[in-house]
């Protein structure tokens, strides 16, 4: 179906190599997952399968990469649109039309399907990825987890023989998440289709894929069941990990499999259960009591009434569009709430000026790209000094104990999630705020950068900082947080010990947590540790 | 039946450019105030809930701004009319061939009315275009352009979606300032705002396209034998040539171009055939359709009124539509050009407000609006 025959690309001559002497072949009918560390060039790849790459982007290339018999490089990518679907990292900056049901029909019009026809397509593909409810509402409204869903619904529809997506769940909450994966299973199985996506949550896809291919930053490439690529791939979710420390072979790659063999690593560990160290409340630092927050007839928080204490972080969990992100605003004072008051550090703070405010709460956006404006790494650096009121080089030293930045001319665009994240934490961190504020920080972060993220997060907790991380990510949760909320269409519906909330429910626990259950295991150090 | 509850897109879109094209045939401004109220409650009106719909606000300050440049210009670097001098600016001397462009000396009211009325043409022409904006998004036109210009309307996609695109990544950048406690208004905040606002803008402009063409925007279909494309372009080549010469005849008024209407239709005409005869044969079909029923013509003819009217009150030897601060008496207003700009606002009652769209969508989003 696609074979890439000795492919090597970069985007400029002056660039370094983003692909090199890739070789690889995949057959009709299987989900491949294509992993790797961030700039291992997976997007390129992908993009290479439809000809975005070079097409779109220029480039030098060389080789031939071939989809269904045609090679993409001498093909325009509208004239593969028939053969091949694909989804972009960011659904929003790829909606053409205003409305589901149109984004829906777009590609199917370009293809020209019959209108009977269409039409009974847009209603399978709004059936398949749950969405009739919304059918009619303007694109700019949904939530991310819906737009991610629509863009992947509009791509079905024109049933295209290869599916290729660009982590698709990476912005989705757990039971959304699974429900997109189980959709692109039933295609592979019943339909034949060929999927293949990039996807930095392991834990999560790799049940699905049959077979996995492992790309590395030096451009060695192993392709095989993803047992077998597993066993030697840096890159590992959790269950892996336990597997290697439990001495497990092959390697479990769902949580099944490893539940069959975990019963002797359970007694093993029972006398171990780890318990969490008691809470010590500290000073309150921010507090929200009996918040009601309304949009038009839309109730986004619902009396909801929370006290954060000093040195501990805070998780925040719930569907997409539960009412994380509005919580988040109203302790950054960016949003007045409808009833009640908020407090940060005994200030209401809508009522302070902006740089008496980001003194008490800094906060970090889903984007952390649009906090950043100067044109290089040194120059926000010293402009976020000048804004502060800090003494010069205060930001940069900051920043430079969270990331290692070799290089400050790089432009913020030029740096990888990872480090752009680093950068600004560092400028958020710089005035000494009590509490940080973060909103989905591990999306795109592979899971090097997601260990550094645990580890700053971890010390700047001992430094007495109240932390709150908006998430969808429970290992991050079961990893790092000492306390646990989740909301539930504005009301909080649960709130306490994180190790106590994330086990309750199947949805939100850990694969650890779900391998070795009745005991309240979280994390794969913990195991380390207890053996 | 939901979908003609609303003008079809290309009617708007006619509808605007109606508008602007009287507020250029004129120099009343009486008549532009009227022509630019009409525009701004329109947009107000029917804008739609997207966030696209603020477009109206922007460019009214859009508008604003270009009159007041306009006055200080004159001011500072006019021609010096002549008339009831106002005061005297410092001026500077010009050697003989910058005739035409002075530094300070005395100030006119006439030459202050002049520079108000060429900024409110220009201001109303805007405001239209904000308008159209607010209440049909670009894309929608684009949606229903013919398939032979498929090409060009990837381009013309990308161009237009660069204002709703700014104006999204504005509110996001300003909010995201907002919160590191950075000025958001300003000199300050308007320099820190248009660097990320343009790369965001560009970027996103750029996804759309790889999205619309790895859905299978402007494919071939089958190619048509040589000398029928050699005589379609051909064709298209002389029919710009009459659009574009019909078009100025149209706005310069006068007698510089014999027939500018006709010019113009022929022109269309020939530009259309031209491009059917040398695109492709286009494969492409349509969902649902949006048809271009009696709500839409009624939209797009009324915003022609105001140009008939004009065209008659002139006939009839009336010189209101072209008002000169010379001498200085106030502006008469033409009943019947009044009347022309009154039915231009017809779309406020075509427009069905409780759309079920709008009153669904509380309803089934339980989710609140992404910022």
């Amino acid at each position: 179906m696609i074979s890439f025959d000795d492919v090597s690309f970069r985007y400029a001559a002056s660039s370094p190599w983003v692909v090199r002497h890739l070789d690889l072949t995949i057959d009709e009918g299987e989900l491949v997952v294509v992993v790797g560390p961030t700039g291992s060039g997976k997007s390129t790849v992908l993009a290479m399968i439809n000809g975005l790459v070079p097409h779109l982007t220029g480039g030098q290339i060389a080789g031939e990469v071939l989809v269904g018999g045609q090679s993409t490089l001498s093909t325009a990518p509208s004239e593969l649109a028939s053969l091949v679907g694909y989804v972009g990292q960011d659904p929003q900056a790829g909606f053409v039309t205003d409305r589901v049901e149109d984004e829906i029909a777009y590609a199917m019009e370009n293809l020209g399907i019959e209108p009977v026809a269409m039409r009974r397509r847009v209603e399978d593909a709004l059936d398949l990825l749950n969405l009739h409810d919304l059918r009619d509402q303007p694109l700019a409204t949904l939530s991310g987890g819906q737009q991610q869903r629509v863009a992947i619904a509009a791509v079905l529809a024109a049933s295209p023989a290869l599916l290729v997506l660009d982590e698709p769940t990476s912005a989705l909450d757990p039971g959304a998440a699974e429900e997109v994966l189980h959709a692109l299973t039933r295609l592979v199985h019943d339909l034949g289709m060929t999927v293949v996506l990039a996807e930095h949550r392991l834990e999560r896809v790799l049940p699905f894929a049959d077979r996995v291919v492992a790309l590395s930053t030096d451009g060695e490439v192993s392709v095989g069941r993803p047992a077998m690529v597993m066993a030697s791939s840096p890159l590992a979710p959790p269950i892996v990990e336990l597997g290697r420390v439990a001495g497990w072979t092959p390697l479990p790659i769902s949580v099944r499999d490893a539940r069959r063999r975990a019963p002797e690593l359970i007694e093993k560990l029972r006398v171990h259960e780890p318990t969490s160290p008691p809470r010590h409340e500290g000073a309150a630092r921010a507090s929200l009591s009996r918040v009601d927050v309304e949009f038009g007839a839309l109730r986004a928080l619902d009396e909801v009434s929370i006290e954060l204490h000093e040195a501990s972080i805070t998780a925040l969990m719930g569907r997409n569009g539960s009412g994380k992100s509005t919580l988040l605003s109203l302790l950054a004072g960016s949003r007045k709430p409808t009833r009640g008051t908020v407090e940060v550090g005994g200030h209401d703070p809508m009522r302070l000026s902006p740089s008496e405010r980001i003194r008490l709460a800094g906060y970090v956006p889903q984007e952390p790209g649009d906090l950043l404006y100067a044109q290089s790494v040194a120059e926000e650096c010293s402009t976020a000094d000048v804004e502060h009121g800090l003494a010069p080089g205060t930001t940069a030293e900051v920043v430079s104990e969270l990331a290692a930045l070799e290089n400050t001319r790089l432009h913020p665009h030029d740096l990888s999630e990872g480090q752009r994240l680093s950068l600004v934490l560092g400028i958020v961190l710089a005035p000494r705020p009590k509490v940080l504020l973060l909103d989905e920080p591990t999306r795109g972060l592979d899971y090097e950068a997601k260990r550094r993220l645990v580890g700053m997060l971890q010390a700047l907790r001992d430094e007495g900082i109240s932390i709150v991380v908006a998430t969808h990510d429970v290992e991050l949760v079961a990893s790092v947080a000492d306390r646990a909320l989740v909301l539930a269409q504005g009301e909080l519906i649960a709130d306490g010990e994180a190790r106590e909330v994330v086990s309750q429910t199947p949805a939100f626990a850990p694969q650890v947590a779900k391998i070795l259950r009745p005991l309240r295991f979280l994390t794969v150090d913990e195991v380390r540790a207890a053996l | 039946m939901r979908r003609d509850r609303r003008p079809h897109a290309l009617a708007w879109w006619l509808w605007g450019v109606g508008l602007a094209t009287a507020a250029l045939r004129t120099t009343n401004p009486i008549l532009l105030v009227g022509l630019g109220t009409i525009a701004l409650v329109v947009g107000w009106a029917c804008r739609s809930p997207a966030p696209w719909g603020h477009s109206v606000g922007v460019f009214l300050r859009l508008g604003l701004i270009v009159i007041a440049l306009r006055v200080l210009l004159q001011l500072v670097f006019g021609e010096r009319l002549p008339g009831h001098v106002l005061f005297t600016l410092p001026s500077v001397p010009l050697p003989s061939w910058a005739a035409g462009v002075s530094i300070g000396g005395p100030v006119t009211v006439e030459a202050i009315l002049t520079a108000l009325v060429g900024g409110l043409r220009l201001a109303v022409v805007l405001v239209a275009f904000g308008t159209v904006n607010a209440v049909a998004s670009p894309r929608e036109l684009l949606r229903s352009l013919p398939a032979m210009l498929h090409e060009v309307a990837v381009a013309i996609t990308v161009g237009f979606c660069f204002v709703p695109e700014v104006m999204n990544a504005m509110a996001r950048v300003r909010e995201a300032r907002r919160l590191r406690g950075r000025p958001t208004s300003g000199l300050a905040g308007w320099r820190g705002t248009a660097v990320p606002v343009l790369e965001d803008a560009l970027e996103r402009s750029g996804q759309l396209a790889a999205s619309m063409g790895a859905r299978g925007f402007g494919r071939a279909g089958v190619p048509r034998a040589p000398w029928i494309r050699r005589a379609g372009l051909a064709c298209s080549v002389c029919g710009v040539i009459g659009v574009v010469v019909g078009t100025y005849g149209i706005l310069a008024g006068g007698r510089s171009v014999p027939l500018p209407g006709v010019l113009c239709v022929l022109g269309a005409v020939l530009l259309w055939a031209g491009l059917a005869a040398g695109h492709r044969r286009s494969t492409r079909t349509r969902y649902r359709p949006q048809p271009f029923a009696l709500r839409s013509w009624v939209t797009a003819c009324s915003g022609w009124l105001p140009v008939v009217t004009f065209a008659l009150v002139t006939a009839s030897g009336s010189h209101a539509i072209s008002w000169t601060p010379y001498p200085l008496t106030w502006p008469g207003v033409p009943a019947m050009a009044l009347v022309g700009i009154l039915l231009a606002a017809a779309p406020l009652v075509l427009v069905d407000q409780s759309t079920p769209t709008v009153r669904r969508q509380a309803k089934a989003s339980r989710e609140p609006v992404r910022a």
